[in-house]
């Protein structure tokens, strides 16, 4: 009686990104803890003294998150309307917020009440910050202008009306208390030196701008807008140095990470790039849940925190080596006896060691295969993501694929559906995944119609098919241009065959190497 | 053409353990089985053959033991005679000529009866022989089966279960419904009789099996039916004191029902391919299933396989071309479905089985599974190719390389490479280089031949090595047929129809093409040693050999070539011609268009299947038309699966010799045992006065 051999799954070559140092770095991340807000996050600000508590702007409030909490800390309410862009001091113990209402607002952080408010905009304030001695404040309106304030007295100081746009991001040197920059959705980003009453270098952005960050060393400036995002030489005068296009929706929101390492940037089209630095090639990439409006990375890496437009507030925090420790020694450990059992014996040189027959483990859909029950192993493939091909391929081989996907109900017969649908067009899988939908039409015929879920599946599937084949009539075309660009590169070679003297044909051959 | 008489085809090794039911003896310790012209005897316990019975001269069809000695056995035989055998010692005791050269059972009946009787009836043929065995002819017959009192004898045929009282002389005919579907799913296909009960039990094509009773009148006869097989119920048997009713079949499957209680069933599940026979020994320890795949199992206590003994596979057909490999000398070829057989020719045993598909082999018919269908041992014997095949609706083809592991001793998969050709494969080679590259050439039909080489992988990854395509080549877009290295690997010869190309392995040029029309070349082969510049080509209608020098044909002759083949070890091609019916053999240098030995009528059929089998010592016959059998052995396949070789004299001469020598010391052994008998029961009678301690010294010193 031979034991049965289990069903071989076949590993495929991963197709897709490679393992590399990065994917493992920012794959070391837990899993997300999300809290909702009222609305919107249009700001994430950490504050840079430790312990890192970072401010979330959404809707009429600030609050202020814990490194660890789930619950604010600390929150400010008193906005008459949509809080913009709340952010600490450099020493974190202030922070200014803009609202739609063009107030500025100063808090203390330990207070409640606002310490200073800054009127003399006339629409809303999207931009605030602090300069880099931390006495003045700059903000940016949708009013096209920019100002900066004096906090002690509260008194504008300067105001430049240069943009010809909303003003909708700005951002401060940290270097120098004199200079800052202010994008704006009229295409351009300004440079401003406070001593001079008007701006010192001018940049095309092409889109409207969205959100501006300096490298640490301010020789860099990183402006996002649009689909782009682009870094520009200002040691050399603002000049472009690089324009990044990965994202198929606006960039809302930037962000450097790695002490400088790494850049990130958020979209609405849901995704977080990571870029290198050095050669700003995309090394990792985020899926959220939906539209990113704001993005914050802690201080070395140790959390990314990242707003939505549905109002959730995502925060991944780093896995520490001790976190990954704590699974494994939750396991109880066998007791010593065990251990030491029949240890201690040590088999003398004319023993003849007996091994223990080695006992074969089946998984369940095996078990259920090796008793014919066709349909339940099925079922029982299709609750983990590699098998069921497998499985569908043994069922196909055995002749009993017909009886597996017959006598479904509804739901059932929308998840089969479902699968078909997602792996259909995937070349490995084609050739079996076409006779299963064949077979699933051809049972589930007389039903059509009956049940609207079955139909959108029915119907999903005839779309894919349709795009599919257009697909491959694009690919063909395609090919067909290819070969005549091949055809015209390689010249007719003449060989002459020495051996065919007698007849002293020439035959001309055509040689294809296919790499 | 002369005629040959110094040398002679005979069969070696891989005939059928499996043609009639084998026979346990009454002690259960070994178990004997036919084994085409010779009768084997096998250990039941250690798998081991003790005895060759060698004495007939055509297909042993019966086997029976000696009701009134049980440690002797009777055979018969298709040349006409019955013979008594002592199997312990191996020796043949009795020959009774016959002259009824039809095929025959043995049966034996308990009591004596020492007269002889015939009786036709129908198409049934049974004859009465004294020492109490009867002798059944059984060509018309699908099964038979004796009662164990000699009452009755039942035989099955198409619908109709015909019963023979032997004493009354009396015959009763069962028929079921013979109209329309029914007749042909309700045929019988075995039968088999009650040890104690008037009982007869019987299997149908449908899977049914039938337990008749109150057979012997033709009108009150009763019949109950009990079900669980999905096909045909190919083999019956009742345990020795009647509780048990065994059944095999298709599903391989070895049902136990309870008799009385036929609900209760017991099942011992996958014995490896479908069941024809089932027999218990006489204690009923023991069962033993034989197999259509030419394997006897032996199952102790109902439940545990003991012991399997296995004889060459005969599948539906050898798929892969025949091969040697070199490290163990075994013949390789397909095996059971989906796996490779290593089978030793010289000890006439399958060495083991390597698993090539490694999936659940379904019993059921009409199934597409996958097939090996192609194979190729690499000039060591350090890598094996394998193609495996499945056309279901489209082709689904993967080509394994396997690598020989010197730790285990067997071949251990490396690399899978699925859908390497969209077509099927028409032949697959390995380069004969002897470096450390190795290049392995696949041939489809999808008009494409690939190149496929070992790569090592970078020393910092911790992968092995794997093999992956070097080249892909085509010519005209046109068919590809047949490949073949030159014996240096400096050449790769390509058929393509009608045109042969051939190419440098080493940078993938195309040197030359070569071409004689009319007709596809259908088999290509280099020459060897000192004529390794000649290539030869069969069509359907010519064979050709070009000389690669001259670019240029040097010779072509008009035969309709099945097989062209090379020995490795010298310079000599064979040829196997396929006339109308019969298959026709040359072997000739392919420097000179005369062969050097001719063999017309081998053998019926086309021969598409051979080998050259390298011997261990060079022979060293000196007649000129024997000389090409020197280095090598060539064994070829019929068409109906028969493995054939060519013995030559001195050869026959040694194995005469040795058989003589086998028999003399046989003889020696029972002169030994006899004398020492005698001795001790002398010694016995007349020293009975001494105590039995010194007896037990006796006994013990005869002993050793």
């Amino acid at each position: 009686m031979a034991s049965f051999k289990p069903t071989r799954i076949q590993v495929y070559p991963k197709l897709g990104e490679k393992v590399t140092q990065d994917t493992l770095y920012w794959k070391n991340y837990k899993a997300p803890v999300q809290i909702k807000e009222f609305g919107a996050i249009t700001s994430i600000d950490f504050s840079p003294l430790a312990p890192h508590t970072y401010a979330v702007t959404a809707s009429t409030r600030v609050h202020i998150y814990g490194p660890f909490s789930q619950e604010p800390v600390k929150t400010f309410t008193r906005f008459k309307d949509t809080a913009y862009s709340g952010r600490f001091r450099s020493d974190g113990q202030l922070l200014v917020a803009g609202c739609e209402d063009s107030a500025v607002r100063l808090f203390d952080v330990s207070g409640r009440v606002a310490i200073r408010m800054f009127k003399g905009h006339t629409k809303a304030v999207h931009v605030a910050d602090f300069t880099s001695h931390g006495y003045q404040i700059l903000t940016g309106s949708d009013d096209y202008t920019c100002k900066l304030w004096d906090i002690p007295n509260s008194a504008e100081l300067t105001s430049y009306k240069e943009h010809t746009d909303y003003i909708r991001c700005g951002i401060t040197s940290k270097l120098n208390r004199d200079l800052f920059f202010t994008g704006s959705y009229d295409h351009t980003l300004k440079l401003f030196d406070a001593r001079v009453d008007k701006s010192v270098m001018n940049m095309d952005h092409g889109q409207p701008v969205e959100s501006l960050l300096l490298y640490p060393s301010e020789g860099l400036l990183v402006s996002a807008g649009g689909r782009y995002v682009k870094v520009w030489d200002l040691l050399k005068g603002g000049q472009p140095l690089v324009s990044l296009k990965n994202h198929h929706k606006t960039v809302t929101s930037l962000c450097l990470g790695s002490n400088g390492q790494r850049l990130l940037s958020a979209s609405l089209d849901r995704h977080v790039k990571v870029y290198s630095t050095t050669n700003y090639k995309v090394v990792h990439n985020f899926d959220y849940a939906a539209s990113i409006l704001s993005l914050g990375l802690a201080p070395d890496d140790e959390s990314i925190v990242v707003g939505m437009t549905n109002g959730i507030l995502s925060i991944k925090h780093k896995r520490t080596p001790e976190d990954s420790k704590g699974a494994v020694q939750q396991k109880r450990q066998p007791a010593y006896r065990i251990f030491v059992k029949g240890k201690n014996y040590v088999p003398k040189q004319e023993d003849y060691l007996v091994s223990k027959p080695v006992r074969q483990y089946l998984a369940k859909y095996d078990k259920l295969l090796r008793k014919f029950n066709v349909s339940k192993a099925l079922d029982e493939a299709m609750e983990v993501s590699t098998i069921p091909m497998a499985v569908i391929k043994e069922l196909d081989r055995r002749g009993t694929l017909k009886n597996a996907l017959a006598g479904r109900d509804e739901k059932e017969l929308c998840q089969l559906l479902s699968f078909v649908i997602m792996n259909l067009v995937d070349t490995r899988f084609t050739a079996t995944l076409t006779t299963m939908a064949e077979m699933l039409l051809d049972i589930y015929q007389s039903t059509v119609g009956m049940s609207s879920l079955v139909d959108r599946q029915l119907l999903r599937l005839q779309e894919l098919l349709d795009k599919e084949t257009e697909y491959q009539q694009e690919l063909m075309e395609v090919l067909g241009m290819l070969d005549v660009l091949f055809a015209s590169a390689h010249p007719r070679k003449e060989v002459t065959l020495p051996g065919d003297g007698a007849n002293g044909h020439v035959f001309l051959m055509y040689t294809y190497i296919y790499v | 053409m002369v005629a040959h008489a110094d040398t002679r085809v005979v069969h070696r090794g891989g005939s059928k353990i499996n043609f009639r039911a084998p026979v346990i003896t009454q002690d259960s310790r070994f178990l004997i089985c036919v084994s085409g012209e010779c009768i084997k005897v096998f250990s039941t316990s250690t798998e081991e053959c003790i005895h060759h019975l060698q004495g007939h001269k055509e297909l042993v069809t019966g086997l029976v033991l000696n009701p009134s000695n049980h440690l002797q056995v009777f055979s018969c035989s298709e040349d006409g005679t019955i013979r008594l055998w002592d199997f312990t010692d191996g020796i043949l005791i009795r020959v009774t000529l016959l002259h009824l050269k039809t095929p025959s059972t043995l049966h034996s009946v308990p009591g004596k009866r020492n007269n002889c009787e015939g009786c036709s009836r129908g198409h049934q043929c049974y004859m009465h022989l004294c020492y109490g065995i009867i002798y059944l002819c059984v060509d018309y017959l699908t099964s038979c089966a004796l009662c164990s009192q000699g009452e009755y004898v039942a035989s099955v045929k198409d619908n109709v279960l015909h019963v023979y009282f032997l004493n009354k002389k009396t015959f009763y005919r069962f028929a079921l419904g013979t109209s329309g579907e029914m007749a042909a799913r309700n045929a019988f296909t075995c039968v088999a009789c009650h040890p104690k009960d008037d009982c007869i039990a019987t299997g149908h094509g449908d899977g049914k099996i039938r337990l008749w009773r109150n057979f012997n009148q033709e009108k009150e006869y009763t019949f109950s039916t009990v079900h669980w097989h999905h096909s045909g119920v190919n083999a019956l048997c009742f345990t020795p004191e009647g509780t048990n009713l065994l059944s095999g079949g298709l599903e391989s499957v070895l049902v136990q029902w309870r008799y009385g209680q036929e609900g209760q069933k017991d099942f011992l599940p996958r014995l490896g391919s479908s069941i024809k026979e089932i027999v218990v020994s006489p204690d009923g320890s023991l069962f033993c299933t034989s197999h259509t795949d030419n394997k006897i199992t032996v199952i102790k206590n109902c439940t545990k396989v003991s012991a399997v003994i296995q004889g060459l596979v005969h599948g539906d057909g050898v798929k892969t071309a025949l091969m040697v490999d070199p490290r163990t000398k075994a013949l390789v070829l397909n095996g059971k479905p989906g796996h490779l057989q290593f089978y030793s020719l010289q000890r006439d045993q399958q060495l083991y089985n390597l698993d090539i598909v490694q999936q659940e082999y379904i019993n059921q018919s009409n199934l597409d599974q996958f097939e090996v269908v192609k194979a190729a041992l690499d000039s060591r014997g350090s890598w094996l190719a394998t193609v495996e095949q499945r056309s279901a609706k489209e082709v689904e083809i993967s080509l394994k390389l396997w690598a020989f592991d010197e730790h285990t001793q067997s071949f251990v998969l490396n690399t899978t490479i699925s859908a390497p050709h969209d077509g099927p494969i028409s032949e697959i080679c390995f380069s004969p280089s002897s470096q450390n590259s190795t290049t392995l050439v696949s041939v489809s039909l999808d008009g494409h031949f690939k190149a496929w080489q070992l790569t090592q992988p970078d020393p910092s990854d911790d992968e092995e090595a794997s093999w992956s395509c070097d080249f892909v080549g085509d010519y005209h877009s046109l068919e590809p047929k047949c490949c073949c290295f030159s014996a240096d690997g400096s050449l790769l010869a390509v058929s393509f129809k009608e045109v042969v190309t051939v190419w440098s392995p080493a940078s993938w040029d195309l040197l030359t093409t070569l071409s004689q029309p009319p007709g596809a070349i259908q088999d290509l082969c280099f020459g060897r040693l000192s004529c390794s510049k000649y290539l030869l080509g069969a069509t359907d209608k010519n064979l050709c050999c070009w000389n690669l020098l001259t670019c240029s044909l040097e010779w072509s002759t008009a035969l309709d070539v099945s097989l062209l083949l090379a020995d490795p070890l010298s310079e000599n091609v064979a040829a196997f011609c396929g006339a109308e019916k019969t298959t026709d053999l040359f072997v000739f240098r392919p420097s000179e268009p005369r062969p050097h030995f001719s063999q017309q009528a081998l053998c019926t059929g086309r021969v598409t299947r051979a080998v050259f089998a390298p011997r261990d010592e060079p022979l060293d016959g000196c007649e000129e038309s024997s000389q090409w059998l020197n280095r090598s052995q060539l064994y070829f396949l019929t068409h109906n699966m028969e493995l054939l070789t060519f013995l030559t004299k001195p050869e026959e001469e040694r194995l005469m010799a040795l058989s003589k020598q086998v028999a003399v010391l046989k003889k020696h052994k029972q002169e030994f045992l006899h004398t020492s008998c005698l001795l001790f029961i002398s010694l016995f009678i007349s020293q009975f006065a001494l105590t039995l301690s010194a007896i037990m010294t006796l006994v013990l010193s005869i002993l050793t």
